[in-house]
């Protein structure tokens, strides 16, 4: 037994599909009761990974331990893990009831303890009055609770969302996305959520697993994700609206830190350390919308073209186009006055910016040594 | 909804209901009147009350024919419906040689009576069939399957089992295809045996599909005609006649149309109420269990 205290842990896992890579190489730690998001965009190997850890599907290579028990051999069900299905896959001709009871009477529970168990988890999912019906007579949101119940009896090390939140209509999803929330506080055990939306992953998880390309990408607090993006896919896909990247080239840097020049000749002095490059290094410089304001002319700003403008009531996006032809986002207030096609001039906050190296590697405000 | 589109709706299902009319509703009409009659091929009709169904109800030999038509119905339907799910589990799968299988399987499906009853003689008669040589060849005295009354109706049974695997066999086949392949995988999760899994969550996903098999099964059987009537024509001594082949002779062999028909309504009434019984029974099953 180690001493260190982790509940999951992947060393190195590889999986082919007959000549088609889905996962290469990865590896992470998980620490006890810790809620982890897989996020990343489709085909992006996060459902294989949730499989593999589920036993549904076998790694190729590399090793699966969940407190200090290797399981990447077990059976499924031996793994002390539990899965809420995309679909729920509840079994139709069950009632609610033997649908929770199904695994703990397999694994051969006491009676008296599988009632226990139902009992308590129908308290808390408010699913008492459904326990006697059949998954077709109930709604979306009462199946995905039943799903849930489901896990939860089984008392797990683990448990395994798999994209919980995604058939579930508007209203419901911020319900179950806060119910998720206090869920995971009362539980006694890690949990992993797949999901391909970055809302879903900020708002709930304690560390963000980004995956794109058969690789993890990035492992961070949601905050690290947002404020310091390991490259530029995890720059692109973490925020909303996306960072805008503009081709820059590195000048002479001053005071130890980095500035750029814009295609336009405009310089840009960031907060990235100068040991970033030599001075004449192609870089792409990433914004986001709230480093980027609309000001009324004057020194030192873009001239653009706004192309769309979106008005959120708080605040307004304003989607623009510079005369070279980028795109750039913009964050106005929310009794903004820009329409589609005005003319504006941007205000651009270097110190907050990123550089990237051409070969995606992400580069932030850093202090002077 | 519109006087046109109400219209336009009856016009699709017009042809259909004609049909239907004309060719069963209209005929079980005309039997049920003709059955209250003597009458024969030839058009002479006297009517004689309800004096068919009394001779019918103490004819001996109607009660034989009864009584080999549900032997042949529970020695084929319950068989029929285990041996076909056996081979869709089996075959329920996307590999070459599986496919090929399933074709084999079906493919006796699409031959005629005739070609079957004839293959299946082939196999049993006992001076020169397949069997018959077999047990010589290994020193065993042929089997006399055709005439033995305690073997004819079993062979009739065979024949037809291996007749009508087709389509029982895709009906579970794809009754299997719909059970969405995550309920497996929660199973695999929530420890599910083999067995565990078969009887708890196979099976009853099949449920449908099993009561369609047997209803369509014992509807068919029930009628069966084709197989008693070439291979033993109802022999010896009417141990394997069915009901049908019983009302076949008596309307073309003794020309006694009104008796014939009387016994076809029975029959009918009793298909009827036993595929209903089913359905019935299914269907208050299900309900209990909700």
């Amino acid at each position: 037994m180690g001493v260190e205290l982790t509940s999951l842990s992947l060393i190195d896992v590889h999986k082919a599909y007959g000549s088609t890579p889905v996962l290469e190489g990865v590896s992470l730690e998980m620490q006890p009761k810790e809620f982890v998001a897989f996020l990343g965009p489709s085909g992006s190997g996060k459902s294989t990974l949730l499989r593999i850890i589920a036993g549904l599907e076998t790694p190729d290579s590399g090793e699966v331990w969940l407190d200090n028990l290797r399981i990447d051999s077990l059976a499924a069900g031996d793994r002390n893990v539990a899965l809420v299905f995309q679909q729920y896959a509840l079994y139709p001709h069950m009632t609610v009831r033997d649908n929770m009871a199904f695994g703990l009477r397999n694994a051969k529970v006491p009676a008296a303890e599988v009632n226990a168990r139902i009992a308590q988890a129908a308290k808390t999912l408010e699913i008492e009055e459904l326990l006697e019906r059949k998954p077709s007579q109930l709604s979306g949101g009462q199946r995905q609770r039943v799903a849930i119940g489901r896990a939860i009896v089984k008392v797990p090390k683990l448990f395994l969302l798999d994209e919980p939140l995604s058939n579930l209509d508007a209203a419901l999803r911020n319900r179950t996305r806060v119910e998720l929330a206090q869920l995971r506080q009362r539980v006694e055990a890690a949990v992993i959520m797949v999901t391909h939306d970055q809302a879903e992953a900020m708002t709930l998880a304690d560390r963000i697993v980004v995956m794109s390309d058969r690789k993890i990408q990035q492992v961070g607090t949601p905050m690290e994700i947002y404020d310091r993006p390991a490259n530029k896919f995890v720059a692109r896909f973490v925020g909303s609206p996306a960072m805008t990247m503009l081709p820059v080239t590195l000048s002479d840097p001053d005071g130890g830190f980095a500035q750029v020049v814009l295609a336009n000749g405009m310089h840009i002095q960031t907060s990235v350390l100068q040991s970033v490059g030599q001075t004449g290094d192609a870089f792409d410089l990433g914004l986001r919308p709230e480093n980027i304001s609309i000001v009324t002319s004057g020194e030192g700003t873009l001239d653009a073209a706004a192309t769309i403008v979106e008005r959120l009531g708080d605040r307004t996006l304003v989607y623009a186009r510079l005369t070279d032809g980028s795109e750039i986002t913009a964050l106005d207030r929310g009794d903004s006055k820009v329409r589609m096609g005005d003319k504006v001039h941007l205000a651009i906050d270097g110190r907050a910016a990123h550089l990237f190296a051409p070969d995606g590697t992400g580069h932030h405000a850093g202090h002077a040594a | 909804m519109s006087k046109t589109a109400r219209f336009g709706g009856a016009f699709f299902v017009l042809p259909f209901v004609a049909a239907y009319s004309f060719l069963l509703i209209l005929p079980f009409i005309m039997g049920l009147w003709i059955s209250l009659n003597r009458a024969d091929l030839f058009g002479a009709r006297q009517f004689i009350g309800l004096d068919n169904y009394i001779r019918l109800f103490a004819d001996p030999v109607f009660y034989q024919a009864m009584g080999t038509t549900f032997l042949l119905a529970l020695m084929i339907v319950p068989a029929l419906t285990i041996i076909t799910l056996l081979l869709a589990l089996a075959l329920n799968r996307a590999t070459r040689s599986a496919a090929i299988f399933r074709g084999l399987f079906f493919s006796s499906s699409v031959l005629s009576v005739t070609i079957v009853t004839l293959i299946w003689r082939f196999v049993l008669t006992p001076d020169a069939g397949l069997i018959a040589k077999i047990l010589t060849a290994i020193g065993m005295q042929p089997i006399p399957f055709l005439s033995d009354p305690n073997l004819t109706v079993p062979a009739i049974a065979i024949t037809t089992i291996w007749w009508g695997l087709g389509l029982p066999m895709m009906l579970f086949l794809a009754g299997l295809q719909q059970i969405p392949q995550d309920i497996y995988e929660a199973a695999a999760l929530d420890r599910s045996s083999r067995w565990t899994t078969f009887f708890r969550i196979t099976l009853p996903s099949l449920r449908r599909t099993t009561i369609l098999v047997i209803m369509l099964q014992t509807a068919a059987q029930l009628q069966i005609f084709g197989q008693a009537q070439l291979l033993t024509s109802g022999g010896p001594s009417g141990s394997s006649r069915p009901m049908v082949l019983y009302i076949y002779e008596i309307a073309f062999g003794r020309w006694e149309l009104g008796y014939a028909i009387a016994a076809a309504e029975v029959l009918f009434v009793l298909v009827l109420a036993l595929t209903l019984g089913q359905y019935w029974l299914s269907v208050r099953t299900e309900d209990r269990g909700r």
